[in-house]
């Protein structure tokens, strides 16, 4: 029998697999997908949020542990465990040698990135050159890899873990790390979650950035046997991404970077909600709940040609038109209404002045929703829309555990049975997001879990040496 | 979603209208250019390998990648495979990138789009074909021209003296015209492709710098370092050194070998020393270590292809990629097997051979893979310039 089955094989059960099997534990890893779609979301993952207490090699300045719980606390209007939040943020200072040791490399922050530059350490490649590093590390250490193989069921008797079920197949482990991802892409999931809004179903247009491969099976099935439940499964990363990406994994490049340079209609070209609140980096992430609940779940971000050459590049060329009539039709959108919207921001706006860089006094006057910054005529031909889309990056809800990354049940931690990565994310993030946290929680419960894991495996081989030499 | 194709043919049209506006020759871009581009364009919304070499920081400095930005571009990917293998949009992803083949799609091109004389170009298309009508005429030249000369290409110990089967001035001439030539050709090329690419700017300060890093960058090999020093991919998602090191040893063993050529030169016409030098001279010294250096390096570098990933680069030019890591290995088996047998009665069949590749070697240079070095060093001389200067963008998210 294996002493630790990791499911799994993203960035949290990658660790968890290094961690056991550095511990001296015999590790199996099961990875759903095969292999050219390995990783999970960690393969578009970039960097990792850290707490640091001066300048580090890519890192500038300090990001304090009580900065850092300030930020967390601010972005989950406090629906966060301190005590676990605390647990991941400490852990984000020091696992940085030991993901080095794996192979992972860091760089500077990316052009464009700059306001992470304090407190993300980038990975050299993104996610994908982690994967691959912690694959090649888990190789050469033994740790036995087995891709294609999805995890229809566990055997959990009272908390314990016995098997896990792989089709037919029953595999035993004397411990098991899940660290197989939230369930966004189960349509069916989170169709039932988010319900209905003014009689349409709210996800049902959904575009999931990362893999096809989060059925969410061993979060319900884990839930079923039951495990304590942490979250809610309305709540999740969501932003607003341009409506052509791909179903899945479309990752970083569809997002659409000119939302706070223009206005943002809905189907029925009204503005709903103020473009400008703040810096597009710190309002990005709210925009896939706003366009969620408007008419058919969609969004056309509109700019003109003011704004060309001022925001990141966006994967997909918007459409463009010589004047707003024509983008209007192209678009489909209703020409009257989206004239009478332009038209009536246009005559709002009080141009200051324009200074993207900061929260400038461009503002509109009279209008709701106001736009409170950066607040320009759209009147400079031609003219672009970007069609917008919710775009779910993952999904919290999860199973409650502690700071050893043990599934509780009924309060009870579980003996030898651990949960890390996105299916556990929630303890830490009940809602909203910071940059690089997920990758932050995912090392520090998917390494907790492996050590666990494997200090629970090896007592138990002893306990049974023990019995045996009785016998 | 878009797919792919229609995303290439809108970016095609895209770049037809960037071209159009453009005051210069608004020539579309072809197939490979096209791919370069649409590939760019998604580059540039991820941007994840920035750290790894000097392509995705230039790509940064742009929003659209016309015909001059993809050669050069193209031109200055070494093809490490770093941001082939950490892509999360690489193949089976719908995106299907693959920045290290389009980008050999277009190099490919440009060597031959850039030939002088032009119509010389569709040598690197056919180079298996080319690399051995040439070094079938080498060896034939001067071994038809040994017997002619000499009756016989067998014949009695001669202390290892050439010039008894061909005079100096002969080689002199033969050889000084065809590398000259050779040289001209490659010159002309590159100069025609540095006015495509390089807008004329001078950096504050000066280009000096400039040509410092660049003739540093080149020489070292910087960019098939992987941007953290453990090297570049070759058959897997594994870091190599091995790839960069054989490039020195053909390299360096190349320039060695040159500069023995042009020591024995000087000493032929400055003093009077006429060959054959002792072996501890400094022509035959540096011939030698040279060679070995040109026999290490060849082999490795053909192990280090015969196992590449399938995904990298173009697999459509492996013919010209082994033909010319062959021509190297055989310029140097022969060169060393001349100078251990020099004074036996097969120096001149020896010779002859050596000769004939070599003429080969050097009459091929512009029109194989030997170009790759000449393109790759402009580029990088464009790229030390062109990040000194400031960034004509101002994209607002810092």
């Amino acid at each position: 029998m294996v002493d630790v089955l990791v499911i799994g094989g993203g960035n949290a059960a990658l660790c968890a697999a290094l961690m056991a099997r550095e511990a001296g534990a015999s590790v199996l890893l099961l990875e759903a997908a095969p292999r050219e779609w390995r990783g999970g979301n960690s393969v578009h993952t970039r960097n990792l949020r850290c707490m640091h207490d001066e300048p580090q090699d890519v890192l500038t300045e300090a990001y304090s542990e009580e900065e850092y719980w300030q930020d967390l606390l601010k972005v989950t209007g406090g629906i966060t465990d301190e005590r676990l939040a605390r647990f991941a943020i400490r852990h984000s200072s020091s696992c940085r040698p030991w993901m080095m040791k794996h192979g992972v490399r860091f760089q500077n922050s990316l052009s464009g990135t700059l306001h992470l530059s304090r407190t993300n350490a980038f990975f050299l490649g993104g996610g994908k050159a982690l994967v691959n590093a912690y694959f090649r590390s888990a190789e050469a250490l033994g740790v036995e890899i087995r891709y294609e193989s999805p995890v229809d069921r566990l055997e959990i008797v009272d908390g314990h873990f016995r098997a896990a079920w792989v089709g037919d197949q029953r595999i035993e482990a004397r411990a098991c790390v899940v660290a197989n991802g939230g369930f966004e892409s189960n349509r069916e999931w989170l169709r039932e979650a988010w319900g209905q809004h003014n009689g349409e179903w709210v996800a049902e247009n959904f575009l999931i950035r990362g893999t096809r491969f989060n059925m969410g099976v061993l979060l319900k099935g884990m839930l079923e046997a039951g495990a304590d439940r942490i979250g809610d499964p309305q709540q999740c990363h969501a932003v607003a991404i341009d409506a052509r990406a791909p179903l899945y994994d479309g990752g970083i490049c569809t997002r659409v970077d000119c939302v706070s340079l223009g206005i943002v209609v809905n189907r029925h070209a009204q503005r709903f909600y103020d473009e400008g609140e703040d810096f597009w980096p710190k309002r990005y992430a709210i925009w896939g709940r706003l366009v969620a609940f408007q008419p058919g779940q969609i969004g056309y971000s509109i700019i003109d040609a003011k704004a060309i050459g001022r925001f990141m590049p966006p994967v997909f060329p918007g459409e463009k038109a010589d004047t707003l009539e024509e983008l209007a039709r192209k678009v489909g959108l209703d020409v009257d209404a989206f004239l009478k919207t332009v038209r009536e921001f246009n005559a709002a706006c009080r141009e200051g002045t324009f200074d993207h860089s900061v929260l400038d006094d461009c503002h509109t006057e009279g209008l709701t929703p106001v736009k409170t910054h950066w607040a320009r005529p759209i009147d400079t031909a031609p003219f672009y829309a970007f069609a917008l889309r919710p775009g779910i990056t993952f999904t919290y809800l999860g199973v409650k555990v502690d700071e050893s990354a043990a599934v509780h049940f009924g309060g009870q931690p579980s003996d030898n049975l651990f949960a890390a990565g996105e299916v556990s994310a929630g303890n830490v993030l009940g809602k909203g997001y910071l940059a690089g946290i997920g990758v932050t929680i995912g090392t520090a419960f998917g390494r907790a879990a492996g050590a666990s894991a494997a200090r629970a495996a090896l007592e138990q081989s002893r306990q049974q040496g023990v019995l045996r030499d009785a016998a | 979603m878009t797919p792919p194709e229609a995303m290439t043919s809108s970016l095609d049209a895209l770049a037809r209208e960037a071209a159009a506006l453009g005051a210069g020759a608004p020539a579309p871009l072809t197939a490979a250019e096209a791919e370069v581009s649409r590939v760019m364009q998604i580059c540039n919304a991820c941007r994840y390998c920035e750290g790894s070499c000097a392509v995705f920081p230039a790509m940064t400095r742009r929003l659209e990648f016309g015909k001059a930005d993809v050669h050069y571009l193209s031109n200055l990917c070494h093809n490490c495979g770093a941001c082939l293998h950490a892509c999360q949009y690489a193949p089976p992803h719908e995106f299907g990138v693959n920045v290290p083949r389009a980008m050999a799609v277009v190099r490919g091109q440009t060597y031959s789009d850039y030939a002088f004389p032009r119509a010389f170009g569709a040598a690197y298309r056919n180079n298996g074909l080319v690399l051995s009508l040439a070094l079938a005429a080498g060896l034939a030249l001067f071994l038809v021209l040994g017997i002619a000369m000499q009756g016989s290409l067998w014949h009695e110990p001669m202390a290892g003296n050439f010039y008894a089967v061909f005079p100096h001035n002969l080689l002199v001439a033969l050889f000084g015209s065809v590398f000259g030539f050779s040289v001209l050709a490659l010159a002309i090329g590159v100069t025609r492709f540095w006015r495509d690419i390089s807008p004329g700017e001078t950096p504050p300060g000066g280009n000096a710098p400039a040509v410092a890093e660049a003739t540093h960058n080149a020489l070292r090999l910087k960019y098939l370092d992987g941007g953290h020093g453990e090297g570049c991919h070759n058959e897997d998602d594994g870091f190599t050194l091995a790839r960069r090191r054989y490039h020195h040893y053909t390299f360096y063993g190349f320039m060695l070998c040159l500069a023995s050529t042009s020591v024995a030169t000087l000493y032929h016409y400055a003093f009077g020393w006429e060959a054959p030098y002792p072996v501890t001279s400094l022509p035959v010294v540096l011939g030698t270590v040279g060679g070995i250096g040109l026999l290490v390096g060849p082999i490795g570098l053909w192990r280090l292809n015969r196992r590449r990933h399938p995904e990298h680069g173009d697999r459509s030019q492996t013919t010209m990629d082994r033909g010319f890591i062959a021509l190297l290995f055989l310029t140097s088996l022969t060169g060393l097997l001349l100078l251990a047998l020099r004074d036996t009665g097969a120096m001149a069949l020896l010779l002859a051979i050596h000769l004939g590749v070599v003429m080969a070697f050097f009459a091929t240079l512009p029109y194989g893979k030997f170009a790759h070095g000449v393109f790759r060093s402009a580029a990088l001389l464009k790229w030390a310039i062109e990040r000194r200067l400031p960034s004509r963008l101002q994209l607002g998210s810092d």
